[in-house]
């Protein structure tokens, strides 16, 4: 047996495959404010057929894409690490001879995994049937999108991380996921496209990881823009954030109380 | 030499205030030993477990666990030993119980062919076979508790934490997993340290007994000789044939309790009971004799107290 990390991957998939009638139920939330952010954009683009580069196909193929990936990406909601901080079942993860935020890691890719097949696949099958999806015209899009939502997760992943890591100070993280709850859909190009935004804004965003997130890949999609030069992007704000998350795991672990005897 | 430390401590800072949870706790056990780490709530026995498992960082003394540095080789050690939480999980929630063991097997590089035997054992000894496809959420708590001991042997471990392993279990289940335990330990190649309330659990399984409390070692001695220096007198209990007064005046008799209008009489004693009986029975005729060892519930009180 050489790594368990393959191993976590899996197991995150079975975990999150078990819970089948929460998957619906999601994705039909999913599906119905997909409908009404549609609705939104078209509004606008009414006005003007073309607003910062985005027609209606691209518009609403930004929405169908972003509620498909939603919960693929996951920009809220995982609280786990954070939970087990504040009850002390952290001494058990701390307790096994694995690297910690690796076998996290693991596990949210397997759940990732299973998130594009129950959730990132039916929505755009539904935005397709009913609206002008705007495919990729390159094959090699195809494979530059997988790359991209995958480094997406991973970038994810290493916010979550350090989110859910800052128990280990505050014991109590529900403060800094409320806030990032407000922000973070803003900021990473999921409610509105981060080309409608103005010019400063953009600048200024450009030197945070959140456009990583939802931009990048549906941009990569749309063969917006140069996609190697955003997938590098996006793997600096990977390596960056895993790199300060092992940091901050390592502060933090040394100066935990374990909770509740 | 497994478990080796000295004048080992942590200090929590609480508004400002130093709270000293272990103060100065120094434990020598040996390889294939089965202590029992006694103490009351707030003691600090979970506090010194989590420093010898390298979870928490003492804030003074040091500690040696299988020849590690706990803290600093903490995954190495924990290729070595296992840990049994009673109010924890170790387990998946959401998946089969089979398959929290086959990633237990995994984190720990277990080779498949000895995590299989392994497995095979425990699933036999601790009756398993017909919950391992069961999600672990899904299973009863003495289920579920079979499974957390089976996870923290599957890699062979040298040493084998248990903190408050019975907690909440119903009288079979605690029986069967103390059986089970004792079986492991006999075999001499785990040693065993528990944390327990639950006092029949350290009269099976531990010969050595270490009592702590506010972060000290109170107490570390032999189970047998503790018994006899803390634990107060014997008692002879002697059923008569007829009533008959208060047995007063007898060799080693410390005092006398007459109950059923003097038919039986509870004579506390010290010494041996075999000449005690001879001599009450040149006094009156006896029907039936019992002695009573002092309960280890007596003896943890007293010790608890001092």
């Amino acid at each position: 047996m050489l790594s368990p990390y393959p191993q976590l991957v899996i197991a995150g998939f079975r975990r999150h495959s078990t819970y089948r009638q929460a998957a619906l139920a999601g994705l039909t939330t999913n599906i119905v404010f997909g409908l009404l952010r549609a609705a939104v954009l078209l509004a606008v683009l009414a006005q003007r057929p073309v607003v910062a580069g985005y027609d209606v196909a691209a518009a609403v193929t930004f929405v169908w894409l972003g509620q498909g990936l939603l919960t693929v990406v996951l920009l809220w909601g995982d609280t786990e690490l954070a939970t087990r901080i504040r009850t002390g079942d952290v001494v058990i993860d701390l307790g096994r001879p694995w690297d910690l935020q690796a076998a996290l890691l693991a596990g949210d890719l397997g759940r990732a995994g299973f998130a594009v097949l129950a959730r990132l696949v039916p929505p755009m099958a539904f935005g397709a049937a009913l609206f002008p999806i705007r495919w990729p015209e390159r094959p090699a899009t195809w494979a530059l999108f997988a790359v991209a939502a995958m480094l997406a997760v991973v970038v994810s992943f290493g916010i979550r991380f350090l989110l859910n890591a800052s128990a280990f100070w505050l014991l109590d993280a529900r403060g800094v996921f409320a806030v990032w709850g407000v922000v973070g859909g803003v900021l990473s190009g999921l409610v509105i496209p981060l080309a409608w935004f103005p010019e400063w804004a953009r600048t200024a965003l450009a030197f945070t990881p959140a456009p990583s997130l939802f931009q990048t890949p549906i941009d990569v999609f749309l063969e917006r823009g140069e996609p190697v030069g955003a997938l590098a992007g996006q793997a600096f704000w990977a390596v960056l954030l895993l790199g300060v998350g092992r940091v901050v795991l390592h502060r933090g672990s040394r100066r935990l109380v374990v909770q509740g005897g | 030499m497994i478990i080796q430390t000295r004048g080992l401590g942590r200090d929590f800072v609480v508004r400002r205030t130093r709270i000293p949870a272990v103060a100065d706790v120094g434990l020598d056990v040996e390889r294939g030993e089965a202590v029992g780490f006694l103490g009351p709530n707030g003691a600090g026995k979970s506090t010194t477990i989590k420093m010898l498992t390298g979870v928490l960082v003492p804030t003074a003394g040091t500690a040696r666990v299988c020849g590690l540095d706990p803290v600093r080789e903490r995954k190495a050690l924990a290729r070595r030993i296992g840990v049994v939480f009673g109010q924890r999980s170790q387990l998946w929630w959401d998946l089969p119980l089979a398959e929290s063991f086959a990633l237990h097997g995994a984190i720990h590089r277990v080779p498949a062919a000895r995590h299989r035997e392994r497995l095979d054992e425990c699933v036999e000894l601790l009756d398993m076979a017909a919950f391992l496809s069961t999600p672990v959420r899904q299973l009863s708590l003495g289920q579920r508790m079979r499974g957390e001991v089976t996870a923290a042997l599957l890699h062979s471990p040298e040493l084998l934490v248990l903190d408050e392993p019975t907690i909440g279990l119903d009288l079979a289940s605690k029986e069967r997993l103390r059986t089970f335990l004792a079986a492991v330990n006999a075999r001499g190649d785990v040693t065993l340290l528990l944390t327990t309330h639950d006092l029949p659990d350290v009269e099976r399984l531990c010969r050595r007994v270490v009592v702590i409390d506010k972060g000290r070692v109170l107490v570390d001695d032999d189970l047998a000789t503790l018994r006899r220096r803390f634990a107060g007198n014997r008692t002879l209990v002697v059923d008569l044939v007829e009533p008959a007064g208060p047995l007063h005046g007898l060799h080693g008799v410390v005092d006398v309790a007459v109950e059923a209008q003097g038919m039986r009489q509870r004579l506390e004693f010290t010494g041996s009971a075999a000449g005690l009986i001879a001599e009450a029975a040149r006094r009156v005729e006896i029907r039936d004799v019992t002695v009573d060892e002092p309960s280890i519930e007596d003896l943890v009180r007293t010790l608890y107290a001092s």
